[in-house]
């Protein structure tokens, strides 16, 4: 049987009963009805207890304890609208943060990448005194693979570009040339047909492709029957056999779509001094990184001595492919992560300060309940309560902002740079991210909990009943509320110096001196089909017939065309002799590029020397050469170079270059790298079946995309156009002035939130502390204090604050700035306008945050303020 | 009343012997509260002083483990009371109770009464 709880009424009527029966005794035993009504009352002893402990009887008592601490805290939540919203935006900010850029830093530090057993996965390459990934020729490639005990495969691939013809024409698309096992070292399976078999590529195998799940869908229209069916691919016919999961992507080729055997070497592919191709192996069990690289490295010098390889001093080199993969994301992501973790920490700081405010105006509240007989431990409970209220509240509006913050993070980074960083995909609230959460969450409730809990156990209940509001108590609060204003100061100017020294990077980075006018250049890579354009006199006529077509057009001023854009990279290069000089197999590596002879004035270069190319420099007369200032320094010392003559022996045939102009040094390379030493050569004497047209506009660059890429198509329907861009976005996109873009404005975001929660927590001490000292300027005034004088005792204490803010601050972004040196470009870590700039801008901010408190203080009526005492 | 010049001559009762003494109580039929209260006072010469509030918890107690039964009813001098009376199990704990009681009594009557002996406990 189920039977109801007695009902705490009932217990009530039961005692009234009793006393009335008790009475009634004590009447009939001789006392008065007053005396006996008055006696069984004190006979029964205390009965509000024996109602509590009734009531408490079978209950589970904390957790109803529990309820009413959480009932009282909404309501005190709720009559404070102002400070609770303000509290759990603060904290939504701070976590939300930390939590979408942790959520990056677990993508890319923390998930594996989407391969069996990655952390087997070892870029396997040889390595130069300059360049950390030197690629290997095919036979060194053949004779590794052969000898080496240490991988249980290894691999190699290649970047190709193909003309895909499709119906409307032929597109440039990004292929990958691959060695055979290649897809059984990362352990991906194709979802769809199958892997290359074995022998596939071998020379002369058969022409069979992969696709890439995007190439797939894209061009095939995921048509399963696909397998089988054949594509086209610089006009040859390639069998599709196999289709690659949605997963697969491989960070170092980016978004390439069509995977091809490498069954087809090109004559200097099969020199061993043509590196070309890129190394990947699995190790096999119980290998350490260390032994193999022994190993490889054995095996290297060994070929090197055995087909006296010199001229390079190469070392084989084996790294984890996950550290080639993150590279210098890594830095900027802990970067990022410590500013986030510095704004988390100055919201806590100040949400703490802000409970602590409101816990000194609540001391007569508590002091009551304390005498109305609260238990320590129970008021301790309740702001407990109120604390992980607070912060559950705060962690919920901050996974909200960190999943808007994760997408339009995820948004800023331009899909060019995206492919090449697979762990974005794995951006997004998984479980580390919600443990991380979850984390700085507990984090804040303790803070939170902690802080009135801290504040109350140093004071007498007693003394917050006695007149407490105006006593020497307040003092504790004055301190500890200070000291945290300092800590969020200090905060805030460390990330406004990591702010402004990145403002000043990326300033910096994008007024590099170019060598160049980049404006109003619009930019087209071309790619013509080899089985048309065979030979150079054929490719020349092209290049003839592109660049008076184009310059013909209505708005533009000149065209020429480049194998190679500038601000881009420092390859390719070529090895270089000084003819007439005695040469050892010096390692003399130049940048190379190929450009017709309209191309160094449309791009407005500066001739230093001699003359730019003319039509007449074509194959059939002998090789000329222009070279950068670079260059001439570095070969040419203090000699003139017009009419020196350098030779390269490009895939064993050795060519003569004739110097005839000698210009101002162009960025070719990155922006923030330096200049390396350049040669060009006319594209008529070479000969290069891609490559890409630049065009100066007289007006708006954009507009002529559009028109060049018809042209194009008008002079031939075949030709491969990809990538029409103007050259200033080119350069504003490029990975340096992404990298620093992104640090500028995060770090400015992060710096912004923490100035603007420094100035509160300024304000927020100062107002408090004239509202605790309304007396004491009131007699301030009356024994004759000017008002001027108590703008100046107000603003004086905000003085001291921010200048011990500002002094500790300074000192620890000294530290911080140098910790991230290698994120900076062309500035200083101790940088002294930033510190300038940073230290008058927060001085002026928490003056003017002050400033408001201290017009309340001077405008205080001396006798009403001793009045109210 | 002695009860109320000298409080120092009572003595709290131990824990655990309120409800027997309340189910012996009950033995000779339904009594409210007051009525339970009054006879283990009176009945023990006035040594045991019964806290009220221990009292009734104590019956709510017995009444949870249904030991005993209560119902309101109206009093000898007509005022409403509520009626405890022994049930079933309440019988057979009291006699379990007293029983264990009695050799408890026994044996620290033995060792008070023949100080430290071979008989033990």
């Amino acid at each position: 049987m189920f039977r109801r709880r007695r009902r705490t009424d009932d217990f009530t009527e039961e005692i009234q009963s009793h006393l009335a029966l008790e009475a009634d005794e004590l009447q009939s035993e001789g006392l008065s009805e007053d005396d006996a009504r008055r006696r069984a009352k004190v006979e029964f002893g205390n009965m509000q207890r024996a109602q509590e402990r009734f009531y408490l009887r079978g209950r589970v008592a904390w957790f109803d304890d529990l309820l009413h601490d959480i009932k009282f805290a909404v309501r005190q939540l709720t009559k404070r609208p102002g400070f609770t919203s303000v509290a759990i935006l603060v904290l939504a900010l701070g976590i939300g943060t930390s939590v979408a850029i942790f959520a990056f830093v677990d993508a890319a530090l923390l998930e594996p990448l989407p391969y069996a057993n990655p952390d087997r996965i070892m870029s396997v390459n040889e390595s130069d005194t300059e360049l950390p990934g030197w690629p290997l020729s095919y036979p060194d490639f053949l004779d590794w693979q052969a000898q080496n005990k240490s991988f249980s495969s290894l691999d190699i691939y290649t970047g190709s570009g193909y003309l895909l013809r499709t119906n409307s024409g032929m597109e440039a698309v990004k292929g990958e040339r691959v060695s055979g096992s290649f897809f059984q070292t990362l352990g991906v399976r194709p979802i769809l047909g199958r892997d290359f078999d074995p022998g596939e590529d071998q020379p002369g195998g058969p022409n069979v492709v992969l696709l890439s799940y995007e190439a797939w869908t894209h061009w095939f229209g995921a048509r399963p029957e696909v397998i089988g069916e054949t594509v086209d691919l610089n006009n040859q016919v390639y069998t599709i056999i196999g289709v690659l999961p949605p997963s697969f992507s491989f960070a170092l080729s980016g978004d390439a779509e069509f995977w091809v055997p490498i069954n087809k070497l090109s004559p200097h592919e099969h020199s061993r001094t043509f590196y070309a191709f890129l190394g990947i192996g699995r190790l096999r069990d119980g290998i350490t990184v260390q032994s193999a690289q022994t190993e490889m490295r054995m095996i290297s010098e060994q070929l090197q001595r055995q087909y006296a390889i010199t001229g390079r001093d190469l070392n084989a080199s084996v790294i984890p492919y996950s550290e080639v993969v993150v590279g210098d994301i890594r830095s900027i992501l802990l970067m990022l992560l410590s500013g986030a973790s510095l704004l988390l920490l100055i919201a806590c700081v100040n949400v703490g300060s802000l409970v602590l405010v409101r816990s000194e105006s609540r001391r007569r509240e508590i002091a009551v309940r304390g005498v109305l007989g609260a238990t320590p431990a129970r008021l301790v409970r309740q702001f407990v309560t109120e604390g992980l209220l607070l912060a559950g509240l705060g962690s919920g509006a901050g996974i909200i902002v960190a999943a808007a913050l994760m997408r339009l993070l995820a948004h800023l980074v331009p899909k060019g740079m995206a492919s090449g960083m697979p762990f974005l995909n794995g951006v997004a609230l998984n479980a580390h991210t919600v443990a991380f959460a979850g984390a700085t969450a507990l984090l804040a409730a303790l803070l939170l909990a902690t802080t009135p809990v801290l504040r109350f156990s140093f004071q007498r209940v007693r003394d917050g009943l006695s007149h407490g509001d105006r006593g020497a108590a307040s003092g504790l609060w004055r301190r500890l509320g200070a000291n945290l204003v300092i800590v969020e100061l200090a905060i805030a100017v460390v990330l406004l110096t990591g702010a402004g020294l990145f403002g000043r990077s990326l300033y910096r980075l994008l007024h590099v001196p170019l060598g160049f006018d980049a404006n109003h250049l619009a930019t087209v890579e071309v790619a013509a089909p080899g089985s048309v354009y065979k030979g150079k006199e054929r490719t020349a006529e092209l290049y003839r017939e592109i660049a008076q077509r184009i310059a013909s057009l209505p708005g533009v001023e000149s065209a020429g065309l480049t194998s190679r854009l500038p601000v881009g990279c420092n390859c390719p290069t070529d090895g270089i002799r000084i003819v007439g000089r005695p040469y050892h197999g010096e390692h003399n590596e130049v940048n190379e590029r190929h450009v017709s002879a309209s191309y160094l004035s449309t791009l407005k270069a500066t001739l230093m020397r001699g003359r730019f190319f003319t039509e007449a420099d074509d194959a059939s007369h002998p090789g000329v050469a222009i070279i950068n200032q670079a260059l001439a320094q570095k070969y040419f010392p203090g000699v003139d170079p017009i009419g020196q003559s350098i030779a390269d022996d490009e895939g064993g045939q050795p060519s003569v270059w004739q110097i005839v102009g000698v210009i101002d040094d162009i960025r070719e390379g990155p922006l923030d790298v330096d200049i390396t030493p350049t040669e060009y050569f006319p594209i008529n004497q070479t000969g290069e079946p891609s490559f890409t047209l630049a065009a100066r506009s007289s007006q708006d660059s954009n507009a002529l995309l559009p028109v060049l890429v018809r042209t194009l198509r008008q002079i031939n329907p075949d030709l491969g156009v990809s990538n029409e861009v103007t050259l200033s976005e080119k350069i504003g996109t490029t990975q340096a002035a992404m990298l620093h873009r992104f640090s500028a404005w995060l770090v400015s975001g992060f710096a912004t939130t923490a100035l603007i929660l420094g100035v509160v927590g300024v304000y927020g001490v100062i107002a408090y502390s004239v509202s605790q000292r309304t007396r004491e300027i009131g007699v301030r005034m009356a024994l004759g204090a000017q008002r001027s004088s108590v703008y100046r005792l107000v603003v004086r204490q905000a003085g001291w604050l921010t200048l011990a803010g500002l002094a500790i601050g300074l000192f620890c972004s000294l530290g911080t700035s140098i910790l991230m040196r290698s994120l900076l470009f062309g500035v200083y870590a101790w940088d002294p306008v930033t510190l300038l700039c940073v230290a008058v801008l927060l001085g002026l901010a928490s003056i003017a945050a002050s400033f408001l408190p201290a017009r309340r203080a001077a405008s205080i009526d001396p006798v009403e303020a001793l009045r109210a005492e | 009343m002695p009860s109320q010049n000298n409080p120092g001559d009572r003595i709290a009762l131990l824990q655990g012997t309120l409800d027997l003494l309340i189910l012996k109580t009950l033995l000779f039929g339904p009594r409210h509260g007051q009525g339970i209260a009054r006879s283990i006072q009176l009945q023990s010469e006035e040594v045991f002083f019964v806290d009220h509030g221990s009292l009734y918890l104590a019956l709510q107690r017995l009444e949870d483990k249904k030991w005993v039964s209560a119902k309101w009813g109206v009093s000898e001098n007509n005022r409403k009371a509520r009626f405890y009376s022994l049930t079933a199990k309440g019988h057979q704990q009291l006699i379990e109770k007293t029983s264990e009681w009695q050799r408890l009594t026994r044996a620290i009557g033995l060792i008070l009464d023949e100080g430290p002996s071979s008989e033990g406990v």
